[in-house]
């Protein structure tokens, strides 16, 4: 087993290292700690940079245009990408493009052109619209967003809660029921546009993560054509399940990417820092929580790029994926607590990115599936059929 | 949280500012009939704080305002940001003293 990166991964690590420390990092300082945004024409210069460094829409499938990187050069750059105060939610400002929403690649040919081929080309937005009030992490029965058969299309009725960037998107993909008897297999995908009269954004939901808002919407009678479904009619569940899986790795290796900045500032000043005349890295209690630091980091960032490369290999990774989520989240967790720690109270203020992190990393416990639901995926893979 | 800020206006006094905290949070400001002409936040970069901000507003009031309100939230960012859709939702824009200035993009917001 080679745990070594390629020559063109450390290349390409490299390039993004230098990007994130010369061009994010100083134009943050000047931002609002709480941005998660550029100024229009930072982001544009930001974004012709990077297109002329070769780097940009690196999530893209190779069939799309994009270079199709596998997940462990994923990982690798999520956790350079990552390394500035807005990086773990806002990695780079989103500069280096998107990837769109990853169910769109198995759209039609018809949906690929009018939603997905736009939104890779960043003009057009989409929206996930999956968790309801009745609950998120067990989307096939909390689901009770009702879509009925209508003519030549659908009618949906319902609501949605936590969901990001719905205000602002041009169409999104809401998960419904259409069928109330068959629980996962009664739910079915559709595409809809945020312009359909009845579709409203009622409510934002204000959370820990204070540079970024969910939102709760709601359909009322809202009219969609059969061809706004995604996949096949009570299928959706799969469409759904498929990128929670997937996703969970890289959502894993961006848990760490502020987990390893807040390291290597705590290392420096621990150097620097003196108390009773001696500095604090000579303090044993600062040591054993820059070494336990390191295990975390160390331990997380190889189950993250195990999962990885079972996803690479093509064969089955959802415990690996759940695995690195779970660690990584609460790894990161600890980490950007006991940096803030060394730091005193300079930790705490707002000058420093540390509270930002904090904050936002308890969301990451939550987000993509609670760390309950992981430990229970993994049971379920490691007792199988002895579950009842 | 209501959608709106529904608080009594004050009268943008120096008397009435020195009174105000420094902490994080967002206000408005409005003109003597109580229409919303500016809204801003005090953020993390904010000397003073809120203070600091609506000090600013006494100084050089934007587009005549007279009364100001304030709201002390940590979640400055989205608020702000919740207060001005509203405000599109209600008026069709942003408040006359916001227009021609650097704004965050907006969403669309249908509050019942």
């Amino acid at each position: 087993m080679n745990l070594e990166a390629t020559e063109e991964q450390k290349t390409i690590i490299a390039q993004v290292r230098r990007f994130v420390r010369e061009e994010i990092v100083p134009l943050e300082d000047k931002l609002d700690p709480d941005a998660s945004e550029l100024p229009p024409e930072e982001h544009a210069r930001l974004v012709a940079k990077v297109k002329s460094m070769g780097l940009y829409g690196l999530d893209i499938p190779a069939e799309f245009g994009g270079p199709g990187i596998d997940m462990t050069t994923r990982v690798l750059l999520a956790i350079e990408m990552g390394q500035h105060r807005a990086g773990l939610y806002a990695p780079c400002y989103g500069v280096f493009g998107t990837a769109g929403l990853a169910q769109l690649y198995e759209a039609t040919e018809e949906q690929k052109e009018k939603y997905l081929r736009p939104m890779l080309r960043g003009e057009k937005r989409g929206f996930f619209g999956l968790t309801e009030p009745s609950g998120g992490s067990d989307p096939a029965r909390a689901i009770r967003t009702r879509a009925v058969k209508s003519g030549e299309g659908w009618v949906i009725n319902g609501s949605k809660v936590f969901i990001s960037g719905a205000d602002k998107a041009d169409f999104g993909l809401v998960f419904a029921r259409t069928d109330p008897e068959k629980g996962r297999g009664g739910v079915t995908c559709f595409i809809v546009e945020t312009s359909n009269p009845g579709f409203h954004v009622r409510r934002i939901v204000h959370t820990l993560r204070s540079s970024h808002y969910a939102t709760e919407l709601q359909f009322d009678d809202m009219k969609v054509p059969d061809s706004a479904v995604l996949g096949e009619v009570n299928k959706g569940f799969a469409i759904a399940n498929e990128r929670l899986s997937r996703q969970r790795i890289p959502y894993a290796a961006q848990c760490l990417a502020p987990a390893y900045k807040s390291h290597e500032l705590a290392l420096d000043y621990a150097k620097q820092r003196e108390t009773f005349g001696a500095p604090l890295s000579s303090r044993q209690a600062v040591q054993w929580m820059l070494v336990d630091n390191e295990l975390d980091l160390r331990q997380a960032t190889w189950m993250t790029l195990a999962a990885a490369s079972k996803c690479d290999q093509g064969v089955p990774f959802r415990m690996e994926a759940g695995l690195a989520k779970l660690v990584a989240s609460e790894a990161a967790g600890r980490v950007v607590d006991r940096s803030m720690q060394i730091f005193g109270g300079y930790g705490m203020t707002k000058d420093f990115p540390f509270e930002r992190w904090y904050r936002e990393l308890r969301i990451r416990r939550v987000g993509e599936g609670p760390n309950e639901v992981q430990r229970h995926v993994v049971a379920r893979d490691l007792l199988g059929a002895s579950l009842k | 949280m209501a959608v709106r800020m529904t608080k009594a206006w004050t009268p943008l006094t120096a008397e009435n500012v020195k009174r105000l905290s420094g902490q994080l949070g967002v206000y408005q400001l409005a003109d003597a009939q109580g229409g919303v002409v500016f809204i801003g936040f005090a953020g993390g970069r904010s000397l003073f704080g809120l203070r600091g901000e609506v000090e600013g507003a006494l100084q050089a009031p934007p587009s005549g305002a007279t009364q100001f309100r304030v709201e002390v939230n940590q979640q400055y960012t989205t608020r702000y940001q919740e207060l001005l859709m509203a405000h599109v939702h209600d008026h069709g824009d942003v408040p006359e003293g916001n227009r021609g200035k650097p704004l965050p993009r907006l969403g669309r917001l249908s509050p019942n």
